[in-house]
């Protein structure tokens, strides 16, 4: 079988890619690395997009504009974007709630807890796997091939032409011809030994949070081949997460909210950075780095009765004791330093009104480091520990594009017929830092724009 | 099955719900799906009452098992419409009247099959038993002719006791389920209006407005569009057995009625629903998809749609075929079938109308107190 179209990935970029393609008349292949129940990579695991609208509509609660998007995405890049790409994917965002609702996709209220992203974000009903196998479904319909269980493992690319894809199924390979190559694979979170690369040993205690599928076969392929890369290989989102999350794909539910509300120590039983600087969701991603620098890559928070029921319930049961020297054996750390580090803590935590809904003055006077808000003493048993540890999201380096999603090669030039979407690409908009919901609107934007490219240079 | 005889020792399916509900809390992706996680999230521990509050708050859509990223293979392993299933089928032996009974749940198809049986048996024993064959097997028409058969006071004497002591134990059963769940809310009209409405529609059967998935996570209504045809099937036969009384009590026409009475025409709508929407939703059991399955409730279920089936089917060939020699043996058999289904009410499927309601009232309450 010779296709228009050979899309490599099956997750959302993949599935916006493929539908554009085959409404526009070409013959697409979608080859997916994971079995059925586990297709669809991270975006199985998504929660919401960012749109830009002028006025309320749907589930949005307020207009978003798109200059306000820009703002938004050049605060958290520091500017780290390309300029023309950021702009179409904003432009093109608006169009994204009609494009998925048409898709069979539908939409739900900000989620509980979730409420400062009411007017921004448009929520999956059911979340990322409702909005997978609703795309599965309308492509399936449209007649797009799909097969699951099969990696790209190879790349037959001659002088920046691509020819056709390798691929693995049921132990036995084979290769796939077509017009066209969309890479929509995602990043290399979940190979460990790449990312030992960039971080050393420290990275084998990370967790990833998503797919174990993304272990950035594809990127490699295209490195090797000749393609410009974008963003920094080194870099890669990393949140602090509950330490007892499964390796791989524990997803949302193994955030923990309560570092605010505590304090953080490290297997050595110290403190090692202000819990309290700023609200979690602004904090959430350093202390990924911060806990990764610790001893092991373990943080530990410890909370009080008091501060119990002020954030999301979590997954996992935190360990309980009666006293701080019990949690400590409990938790494994050595009580007397552990009662050290509170007691000193204690001492220092300013009398103040506490409200965790603003920045409020509670905080320590005279310690190493300092808590800066919603600091109150550890005094109301039992006394609660949670574990913490790095959980990877995404990793920054990918391919770079043009606005149509046409890879670059290193000589500058846009390949012939190589097209990418999604995670393989952000970096060309996102060079920097997160805001919620980017990471599906840029993989939708150009997920559509190379499924449009692809069957365009396939007819022609 | 076990059962926990206190309301405080989980059953294994309890806990594993507990189990489940810290997940979802933590997710929340299915806020939106229908009333099971708004509900869920007023909770952080996941008591046994709390738990049956839930699963009977649950319409079964499967939704939230196609949308789960955590449904196995995941290590999670969460699959919540197969546990709420198994947690409400044991909700229903959990909290019934009287307890001893209980067991009655455990192996319901087996021994609703034998009360049929026995209560078919019964009634054509009787008829046999009371009149000569010529009686029995005779063509009777006009006003009355089913008296020929068995007393009209006598009909009334027996049916009416069953379904009375069925009443009273329904009543109490949902009584000791409303008890058991720790509902604080006052409950007022609107609450109640409210749940009525979710209930006559079958809000929450539709996974959040795409539909109900039940073969796969292809979205369709048909289970909503079967259980509307049964369950208004149902009203409208009962409609007509009311207005049948009213007339013989009222008026003293006696049945049966021509073909363009009203309770004649109330009875063959109703009997058409009752038909059509069993089979329909048998069809959508045997086509479900086995992960979302449970074995012991899917007995039960069956069970009692084949009763609805039967009760139908006899009513009416006992309509159409009432001036024949059949209707004698007819006769016995609907009234057997009738019997039978009466009986078994409160030990049947059936129950899960009234604690899905009572759950509905509660949930409507908690909606209202929250503002
Ligand atoms: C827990 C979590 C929550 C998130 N929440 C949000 C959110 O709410 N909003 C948001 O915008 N972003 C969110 N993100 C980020 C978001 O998941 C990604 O930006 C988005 O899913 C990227 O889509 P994609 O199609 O490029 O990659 P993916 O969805 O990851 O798809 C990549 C696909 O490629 C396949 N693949 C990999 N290698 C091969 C190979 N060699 N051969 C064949 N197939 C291969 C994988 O199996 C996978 O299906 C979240 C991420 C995580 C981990
Ligand atoms: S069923 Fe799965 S996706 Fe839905 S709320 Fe629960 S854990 Fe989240
Ligand atoms: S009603 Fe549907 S979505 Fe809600 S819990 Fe039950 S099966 Fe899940």
């Amino acid at each position: 079988m010779h296709y228009d179209v050979v899309i490599a990935g099956g997750g959302n970029a993949a599935l916006c890619a493929a539908i554009e393609a085959q409404q526009q008349g070409a013959r697409v292949v979608v080859l997916e690395a994971a079995p059925p129940p586990m297709r669809g990579g991270n975006s199985r695991h998504v929660r919401n997009v960012r749109i830009a609208h002028d006025a309320a509509m749907g589930t949005l609660t307020g207009p978003y504009p798109a200059a306000e998007f820009l703002e938004d995405l050049m605060r958290v890049t520091d500017g780290i974007t390309d300029p023309v790409l950021a702009d179409l994917t904003i432009t093109r965002s608006a169009e994204l709630w009609d494009f998925f609702e048409s898709h069979g996709v539908r939409f739900q209220p900000s989620l509980g807890g979730t409420l400062s992203l009411g007017r921004t974000n448009a929520f999956f009903l059911g979340g990322g796997k409702a909005l997978v196998n609703a795309l599965y479904r309308k492509a399936a319909q449209l007649g797009v091939d799909i097969y699951t269980e099969t990696e790209v493992t190879g790349l037959d690319i001659d002088n920046g032409f691509f020819c056709g894809a390798h691929v693995r199924r049921n132990g036995s390979s084979g290769l796939v011809r077509g017009r066209t190559f969309i890479a929509a694979a995602g990043g290399f979170e979940a190979n460990l030994d790449w990312l030992t690369e960039a971080w050393g040993d420290a990275a084998r205690n990370f967790l990833i949070r998503g797919t174990p599928y993304n272990r950035g076969a594809v990127l490699w392929l295209l490195l090797n081949k000749g393609v410009q890369t974008v963003g920094d290989p080194k870099q890669c989102h990393a949140v602090a997460i509950d330490g007892r999350a499964p390796k791989f794909d524990g997803g949302i539910v193994t955030r923990l909210d309560c570092v605010p509300f505590g304090i953080v120590v490290n297997e050595a039983g110290d403190r090692f950075y202000d819990e309290g600087e700023d609200f979690w969701p602004k904090r959430y991603a350093i202390w990924g780095r911060l806990v990764a620098a610790q001893p092991n890559q373990i943080g530990h928070v410890l909370i009080d009765a008091k501060s119990l029921d002020l954030f999301m319930p979590s997954v996992f049961p935190p360990e309980c004791a009666d006293s701080i020297e019990e949690l400590a054996v409990k938790i494994g750390l050595p009580p007397d330093k552990l009662r050290a580090t509170v007691d000193a803590f204690n001492a220092a935590c300013a009398p103040g009104d506490f409200d965790h809904t603003v920045h409020d003055g509670c905080r320590t006077h005279g310690l190493t480091p300092e808590k800066t808000h919603w600091a109150r003493p550890l005094d109301t048993p039992p006394y609660y520990g949670y574990t913490l540890r790095p959980g990877i999201t995404f990793t920054y380096l990918g391919v770079k594009v043009t606005p149509e999603a046409r890879m670059v090669m290193a000589d500058g030039t846009p390949a012939a017929n190589m097209f990418a979407a999604g995670e393989i690409m952000a970096g060309n908009v996102l060079g920097k830092g997160y805001i919620a919901g980017i990471g599906m609107t840029i993989g939708s934007v150009f997920g559509r724009q190379a499924g449009e490219g692809a069957a365009h240079v396939a007819r022609t | 099955m076990s059962l926990a005889l206190d309301d405080t020792t989980p059953t294994p399916n309890q806990a594993e719900a507990a189990r489940l509900f810290t997940i979802c809390n933590a997710c929340r992706y299915c806020e939106g799906l229908c009333a099971v996680f708004p509900a869920m999230e007023r909770h952080r521990v996941f008591e046994p009452g709390t738990v049956d509050h839930l699963a009977n708050l649950c319409h079964n859509c499967g939704a939230c098992y196609y949308d789960c990223q955590y449904a196995p293979p995941h290590p999670f392993q969460v699959n919540v419409p197969a546990n709420l299933t198994a947690v409400r089928h044991e909700s229903y032996a959990r909290h019934v009247w009287p307890g001893p009974v209980r067991g009655l749940f455990a192996r319901n198809g087996l021994w609703i099959t034998l009360l049929a049986a026995f209560s078919v048996a019964g009634f054509i024993g009787g008829f046999v038993a009371w009149h000569d064959p010529t009686v029995l097997f005779g063509v009777h028409v006009g006003e009355g002719a089913f008296y020929r058969l068995m007393p009209h006071n006598g009909m009334v004497a027996l049916f009416g006791g069953v379904f009375l002591f069925a009443l009273l134990a329904m009543g109490l059963s949902v009584r000791a389920f409303w008890l058991a769940t720790g509902a604080q809310e006052r409950i007022g009209a609107g609450a109640f209006w409210q749940a009525m409405q979710d209930a006559l529609r079958l809000r929450y059967l539709d996974g959040g407005g795409a539909g109900c998935m039940n073969e796969s996570d292809t979205p369709d209504d048909r289970r909503r569009l079967y259980h509307h045809l049964t369950f208004y099937g149902f009203l409208l036969c009962f409609a007509s057995t009311s207005l049948g009384t009213v007339y013989h009590y009222g008026f003293g026409w006696q049945a049966p009625y021509a073909w363009s009475s009203p309770v004649v025409i109330l009875g063959t709508l109703g009997g058409i629903g009752l038909l059509t929407g069993p089979v329909g939703l048998a069809i959508a059991k045997l086509r479900r998809d086995p992960a979302l399955r449970s074995d012991a409730a899917a007995d039960m279920d069956m069970a009692f749609l084949v009763m609805l089936f039967l009760t139908s089917l006899t009513g009416l060939l006992l309509l159409v075929l009432r001036a024949t020699p059949a209707m004698g043996p007819l006769l016995a058999i609907h009234l057997g079938v009738v019997f039978a289904l009466f009986v078994a009410l409160p030990y049947s499927k059936f129950v899960h109308g009234l604690y899905r309601f009572a759950a509905l009232v509660r949930h409507a309450a908690e909606n209202r107190a929250a503002g």
